[in-house]
């Protein structure tokens, strides 16, 4: 299946997919040591995002989550992709600072992409394909 | 969004990978925020210079930056006093990280001054009409308000892309349709110094992110610059406003309408004293946000040939106290402290202070929260008789 979606952050990456229809805080959410979601409230709680095509609403929280997902980047800990309904500056920020392709505008289907199914984000060309 | 030619070969990597990082920084949130063009700025304030703020994660993204400003920039405060840091209970480990920072800074031609007041130390900054990209809360709705120029609050990377692009995106508080007034607050009977500070901290819980219009017919002499700066900087914390207007007194808005009315009398800025008494007070912090050589002069005259017997920080731009040495002095010779770069909200040092007694409606918002500790509010010679011990 294929979708067009709108560039954030440029460059094109694919891996298995880890959805969740809740937003996420970069600073808090997530330890930068390791990758993993270890907010209990989240429904993400205990998953590594790590090499994940993260699929999100987008963004919540304290703009210090852009540095957060830089940290996360360095150590290799980063999503190899991310998918937003709509990016707000957060994210979009830290996955520009980042290169880490971003693409957001797409339906709400995308939410419903079983995670694990390989997903490929091609921000350059404006299309997820799954 | 329309980017010129010459944006475009940045965008697409034709001047190197940060400038191309940079303007996709530009590009995404104007695209997210529906801005149809960048504009070019006349200066940049760089927040995220706290290493309490940002941690080793902004750390290490300044540091791999490379490139020069292109327009002047300066910064935000720091976490602590740049040379006094041991004195006010730094330890070595933050101290190093947060010069890290500096340094990282410095490299991209960033002018180290950190201060929440660029406007008091330097005249060609900001002027009516400017675009700019600010980042300090109190320094945005300043410059928006009083001076009249034109700025969102950045966040660090944005602020960063700007100075090193020399351009923002053309969206919010850069557009007339923004800056129309949301609330017309009417204020009965007369104000004075902190007053400023509990009426912001007041309005700011009310109209949250909205544009209020203030009618203060009682008043018996026009408001100050710092009477200004404090009421900006309280309502930019206590709700996150980054513009106001005050009838008579700051450039007008671009038109009124039929703006949602609330009004406040004498009352209800008591009641702000009542709810933050000054019992159990254990330090007394002025500078908030950092004091103009005015404000230090004041003190200064309150505190000369007195000793306190409370710790009390002082808390200033370098700029300003090193063009006033004689008033500096003065305030140590007390025993007060004169701290630069930093103040109460932003260093770390503060958590070790207990309940503090403060006269600024912005240390009141933020110092529960971002220090752990209590706070007391109260005008500048209530905080000095405090900290003489006369209270």
């Amino acid at each position: 299946m294929k979708i067009k979606c709108h560039r954030v952050a440029s460059g094109r990456a694919s891996g298995p997919a880890l959805v969740s229809g809740q937003a996420i805080s970069f600073l808090g959410n997530v330890n930068p040591e390791t990758g993993v979601v270890v907010d209990p409230a989240h429904e993400l709680f205990g998953e590594s995002i790590a090499g994940k095509v993260l699929v999100f609403p987008g963004g919540k929280g304290s703009t210090v989550g852009s540095y957060v997902i830089y940290q996360l980047q360095k150590r290799g800990l980063a999503p190899a992709a991310m998918i937003n309904l709509i990016s707000e500056p957060i994210v979009a920020v830290g996955a520009v600072i980042s290169g880490i392709p971003l693409v957001d505008r797409v339906g709400e289907e995308v939410l419903r992409i079983k995670s694990g199914t390989i997903v490929d984000v091609d921000a350059d060309r404006e299309l997820v394909q799954f | 969004m329309y980017l010129s030619r010459e944006e475009e070969a940045i965008y697409q990597g034709e001047k190197g990978e940060t400038l191309r990082r940079m303007m996709e920084i530009l590009v995404a949130l104007g695209d997210s925020y529906g801005a149809e063009k960048l504009v070019p700025v006349r200066s940049v304030q760089i927040a995220g210079v706290s290493y309490k703020n940002i941690g080793q994660a902004g750390l290490e993204w300044i540091s791999d930056l490379r490139g020069t400003v292109a327009v002047p920039s300066i910064l935000n405060p720091a976490g602590m006093d740049l040379c006094r840091w041991k004195e006010m209970g730094i330890d070595e480990d933050f101290a190093e990280k947060q010069q890290q920072v500096i340094d990282a800074y410095r490299k991209l031609g960033v002018a180290i001054d950190c201060t929440c007041t660029p406007y008091q130390i330097y005249d060609s900054l900001a002027g009516p009409g400017d675009h700019l990209a600010w980042s300090e809360s109190s320094a945005v709705s300043y410059a928006n308000s009083v001076i009249g120029a034109r700025t969102n609050r950045e966040g660090g990377p944005s602020a960063l892309a700007a100075a090193l692009v020399g351009k923002t995106a053309l969206y919010g508080y850069h557009l007339d349709e923004n800056r129309r007034p949301t609330h017309r607050i009417e204020v009965e009977g007369d104000l004075r110094g902190s007053d400023y500070g509990a009426l912001g901290f007041l309005v700011g819980g009310m109209v949250r992110d909205g544009v209020p219009f203030f009618r203060l017919p009682g008043l018996q002499a026009q408001p100050s610059r710092k009477d200004l700066k404090a009421l900006g900087a309280s309502m930019a914390a206590s709700g996150s406003v980054a513009l106001y207007y005050v009838e008579d007194v700051t450039p007008a808005p671009p038109s009124l309408g039929e703006e949602e009315r609330i009004c406040l009398g004498r009352k209800d800025i008591d009641e702000v004293y009542a709810a933050h008494p000054s019992e159990g007070v254990r330090a007394v912090a002025l500078g908030c946000p950092h004091c103009s050589a005015t404000e230090l002069e004041r003190i200064a005259r309150l505190l000369e040939g007195r000793k306190v017997k409370k710790e009390m920080w002082v808390c200033t731009a370098r700029k300003t106290a090193e063009q006033n040495p004689h008033l500096v002095r003065i305030i140590e010779e007390s025993g007060a402290r004169v701290y630069c770069d930093t103040c109460m909200v932003v260093s770390p040092a503060s958590e070790r202070l207990g309940k503090i007694m403060v006269n600024s409606g912005k240390a009141l918002a933020y110092l529960p929260g971002l220090a752990g500790v209590k706070v007391g509010l109260g005008s500048l010679e209530e905080c000095i008789d405090l900290a003489l011990g006369r209270r």
